[in-house]
């Protein structure tokens, strides 16, 4: 009892729940609890489940590919091998429900059996009459039993067509920052105190609450960080009362992590080689920043392909009207009020890239590329090597020969890395940011 | 929302011990009749009556449909007459109740009890034909007769089936019923043979059979291919709720109010006094009207009902009108609001780019960097940098709000398109975000402000 107490503090309402479900007597037939993620859905579940010992079957809809697999679970742990090894092959809903039946009445259920099925969105895409017919399963298999589903997102977003057995609504609220707070600081360092542990906790929800509210995300990322924090307190340098130098220490290294760990773009086990190279380097002004995922999106390519696909870049955020006065060589005067038209909507910077045909890509590229190229098979094999390496797509499908269409797929800071290698100003060409 | 729980609002040590001793309780046999063991006796009988759908003794309101039914089904049940019904109506309106209390009062009659045979199908179940024949089979007890041909081809099995009914004569063969659940799902089988056979037989002087469907649309016939509509007698049964707010409230009573067989006579009297006093009370007539006024079906009543008994206990053992308050709160709590409510500030603030988009280009899609754009021109105009965030993090809070379905892709194939260029929709309505502002736990003001503004 007082385990159930431990684990669950800020749970308090939603473990009343129990109250509402009563085992012994007949219970709703399903129940829909929403709530954000890591907001203790799965796991309040868990521990009442395990704690009052009452039958249950645990099912999560990812794991579950295909309807057998669901069955089999749940008659596994209702009844035992015996009667998951007698669905057919590949069983329906009815085989499903008439082995239920059959199990059942030989050993009737004393206490309500549940069935949880948690990350019940994906329901959504399985069999149009799985969900009803979960739904209803209470009279169906004419069972005590409750289905409880447990999702992210709320039940207006899941109702059928033609209507179901509407569920019970429960919501589980999310932590607020004070209960976040608490639960954080359950988990701290035997070797400091707690205060201790609870102010770094307060600085970390400090840097990260406007951001991330995922008990989950915070939980790693606090337990990534605070060797760093105690890093002063091991040399010497403060006490563990000194809150503000402490604070200092920490809070641009928060910050750095917020933009590499908690993006992915750094592993966590890489962040914590650089917090040990970062201590050795110390006395060292400049160390190496270990590159982040995105940072490797450099990619190596051949001259020609460089200029194809600035080419693409310039065709694809450029109206084509204004082709003629950025790469004909004799085009007369750009007037100015022509350009002081454009409003920001219009930007293409804003709206994505657009499609262009093959030739006025050549166009381009004739005019921006210097010397003679001929219009060889391994400039054309260049342009659908670009396709299949992502950096182009391909518009429509429909010709694929005569006329293909095309739109450039990269980012800016991309495409400037690429024509700063060959020398090539781009941002001059460039329409949106013409001065 | 769970914080329905009012009085019992305390560490979960209490909630825990408490069910334990309502579990303890229980094992006491009922010399006196503590208050524990009364309690559980009323959860026993009226969680029957509100969950499990409880048959009553007669269905209310439906006098003239039952009967009607009733004598229908006798007719094919002593005498042999082939019939095809449907019973139509809205989810919640008693259906599948009529039906059983039809078939209770039916199989009280020894003759009927003797002849007739019933099949079950839900279109739930049985999704095909050839897993419907083999229910069918099934729950005819032909399977020995059939030995391994159940298993057979689906012509066969369905050749055998309309010989056996063929076979029988209406002087004969015992007549069989046929109760289709969810009717309007067997009608998108493949060329509706299942109904069709059924309805043929029940047209031709074969075996006598009756076929009752159920389902909840109005428009069921349009569904039927032409051949198979000829075939069916045309015969509905509409359940349409023709309920006052006096009867509901009536029915709220008569709901919660215990039988006179309950063993503690005492107990049960002041129940139902207590139950008379609460229809009685002001506020529950209110509440009681406003659910009438959303819905008149009894299902959504039943929750009702249920998430007030659930809050009864040892300690409280009646129910008071801030318990029917507090279940009427959750059940017309605003999902939407509740989601946006737990939403961290970053989210918050891109909705509220999101929203004035909307206001400006007239509902046009937009994609994230038009959102991103519009969240720096309010940080601009804004000193403290407080919210500058680096892009991809704004790029997981967008994908975050994508996860949770608030915002949702113009066209569902848009993978070749990049991330931030992919056109999407806002799911939330103008006055459910500024309601969400206003409730939104520590709000800052220059948010708040900037929510509220007209344009961005």
């Amino acid at each position: 009892k007082s385990h159930i107490s431990f684990v669950m503090v800020c749970y308090e309402e939603q473990a009343n729940l129990i109250l509402f479900l009563q085992p012994q007597q007949y219970s709703y037939p399903s129940i829909f609890i929403y709530g954000h993620r890591a907001s203790g859905k799965s796991h309040v579940m868990q521990v009442l489940f395990k704690e009052l010992e009452l039958p249950h079957a645990t099912v999560s809809c990812v794991e579950c590919v295909s309807v057998a697999s669901l069955f089999e679970h749940v008659l596994l742990s209702f009844f035992g091998y015996e009667a998951a090894s007698l669905l057919p092959r590949s069983p329906s809903l009815s085989d499903f429900v008439r082995i239920y039946r059959q199990q059942c009445s030989r050993s009737p259920a004393k206490q309500t059996r549940y069935i949880v099925m948690e990350k019940s969105e994906l329901l959504r895409d399985a069999d149009a009459n799985l969900l009803p017919a979960l739904l209803r399963l209470q009279e169906l298999v004419e069972d005590n039993i409750t289905v409880i589903l447990l999702s992210e997102i709320s039940w207006d977003k899941f109702r059928p067509n033609t209507g179901c057995f509407e569920p019970l609504l429960l919501h589980f609220p999310d932590y607020s920052k004070v209960e976040l707070q608490q639960i954080l600081s359950l988990d701290r360092n035997p070797s400091y105190s707690a205060e201790f542990y609870s102010s770094y906790i307060n600085i970390l929800l400090g840097v990260f609450y406007s951001v991330c509210r995922d008990l989950r995300e915070l939980r790693h990322l606090a337990a990534l960080n605070f060797s760093k924090f105690c890093e002063p307190l091991a040399e010497g340098k403060v006490k563990e009362t000194d809150t503000h130098k402490l604070w200092r220490n920490i809070e641009p290294h928060l910050k750095k992590a917020m933009q590499t760990v908690y993006l992915r773009e750094v592993s966590s086990h890489q962040w914590e080689q650089m917090q040990q190279m970062e201590k050795e380097a110390d006395n060292c002004l400049f160390f190496p920043l270990p590159k982040g995922l995105s940072a490797h999106t450099h990619v190596e390519l051949p001259y020609y392909s460089k200029f194809l696909l600035i080419a693409a870049y310039l065709a694809s955020y450029n109206p084509a009207r204004t082709d003629k006065r950025f790469f004909l060589k004799h085009h007369g005067k750009i007037r100015k009020t022509h350009f002081q038209k454009k409003n920001e909507k219009a930007s293409n910077h804003l709206l994505g890239p657009k499609p262009f045909p093959l030739d006025r890509l050549l166009a381009i590229f004739y005019s921006v590329v210097d010397s003679r190229v001929a219009p060889t098979a391994s400039i054309f094999s260049q342009i659908s090597s670009l396709v299949t390496l992502q950096l182009l797509t391909q518009v429509s499908h429909d010709d694929q020969l005569d006329a293909p269409k095309y739109k450039c797929a990269v980012p800016l800071d991309f495409i400037c890395a690429i024509s700063r290698t060959v020398n090539f100003d781009i941002v001059k060409y460039l329409y949106d940011f013409l001065q | 929302m769970l914080r329905f729980w009012g009085p019992l609002r305390s560490p979960v040590s209490f909630s825990v011990s408490s069910v334990q001793s309502i579990m303890s309780k229980r094992k006491v046999k009922d010399a006196a009749l503590p208050v524990g063991e009364c309690i559980t006796q009323v959860q026993k009988i009226l969680r029957e009556r509100l969950c499990h759908q409880q048959l009553p003794e007669k269905p209310e309101g439906l006098e003239a449909q039952h009967k009607h039914l009733l004598e229908l089904l006798k007719r094919t049940a002593v005498h042999g007459e082939s019939n095809s019904v449907l019973i139509v109506g809205p989810r919640g309106a008693g259906k599948t109740m009529l039906l059983k209390c039809v078939l209770r009062d039916l199989l009280e009659e020894t003759e009927a009890q003797k002849n007739l045979l019933q099949v079950h199908l839900n279109g739930l179940l049985q999704t095909d034909d050839r897993i419907a024949l083999k229910e069918i089979t099934r729950q005819l007890h032909l399977e020995n007769v059939v030995g391994d041909k159940v298993f057979g081809s689906f012509a066969e099995n369905l050749a055998f089936l309309l010989e056996a009914l063929k076979k029988g004569d209406r002087s004969s063969s015992r007549p069989v019923l046929f109760v289709l659940d969810e009717f309007d799902l067997f009608a998108h089988h493949k060329n509706q043979t299942l109904l069709y056979n059924l309805f043929d037989v029940s047209q031709s002087a074969q075996a006598p059979i009756a076929v009752v469907g159920i389902t909840c649309r109005l428009d069921v016939l349009e569904l039927l291919e032409k051949r198979v509509k000829s075939r069916f007698s045309h015969r509905q049964i509409h359940l349409l709720s023709s309920l006052t707010s006096t009867q509901y409230l009536e029915r709220v009573q008569t709901q919660l109010s215990l039988p006179d067989h309950f063993p503690d006579g005492q107990f049960a009297q002041d129940w139902n006094d207590s139950i008379k006093t609460l229809c009685r009370d002001k506020s529950v007539g209110e509440i009681l009207q406003r659910h009438f006024n959303s819905s008149k079906d009894f299902r959504s009543l039943h929750m009702l009902l249920m998430l007030c008994l659930s809050r009864v206990s040892v300690a409280k053992p009646t129910i008071k009108p801030i318990d029917v308050q507090e279940a009427s709160r959750v059940c017309f709590a605003d999902a939407t609001a509740n989601m946006l409510r737990g939403l961290s500030i970053l989210e918050l603030c891109l909705i509220i780019a999101m929203k004035h988009l909307n206001d400006v280009y007239e509902g046009e899609p937009f994609n994230l960097q038009m959102v991103h754009n519009e969240f720096k021109k309010f940080l601009q105009r804004k000193s403290n940098s407080m919210y500058n965030f680096e892009r991809p993090v704004i790029m997981k809070a967008f994908e975050h709000l994508q996860e949770l379905e608030l915002i949702r892709p113009v066209d569902g194939s848009s993978a070749k398109t990049q991330r931030e260029y992919r056109l999407m929709r806002l799911m939330l309505d103008h006055s459910q975000i500024v309601e969400a502002l206003q409730k939104y736990p520590q709000c800052p003001t220059e948010v708040k402000q900037w929510g509220m503004s007209a344009f961005g």
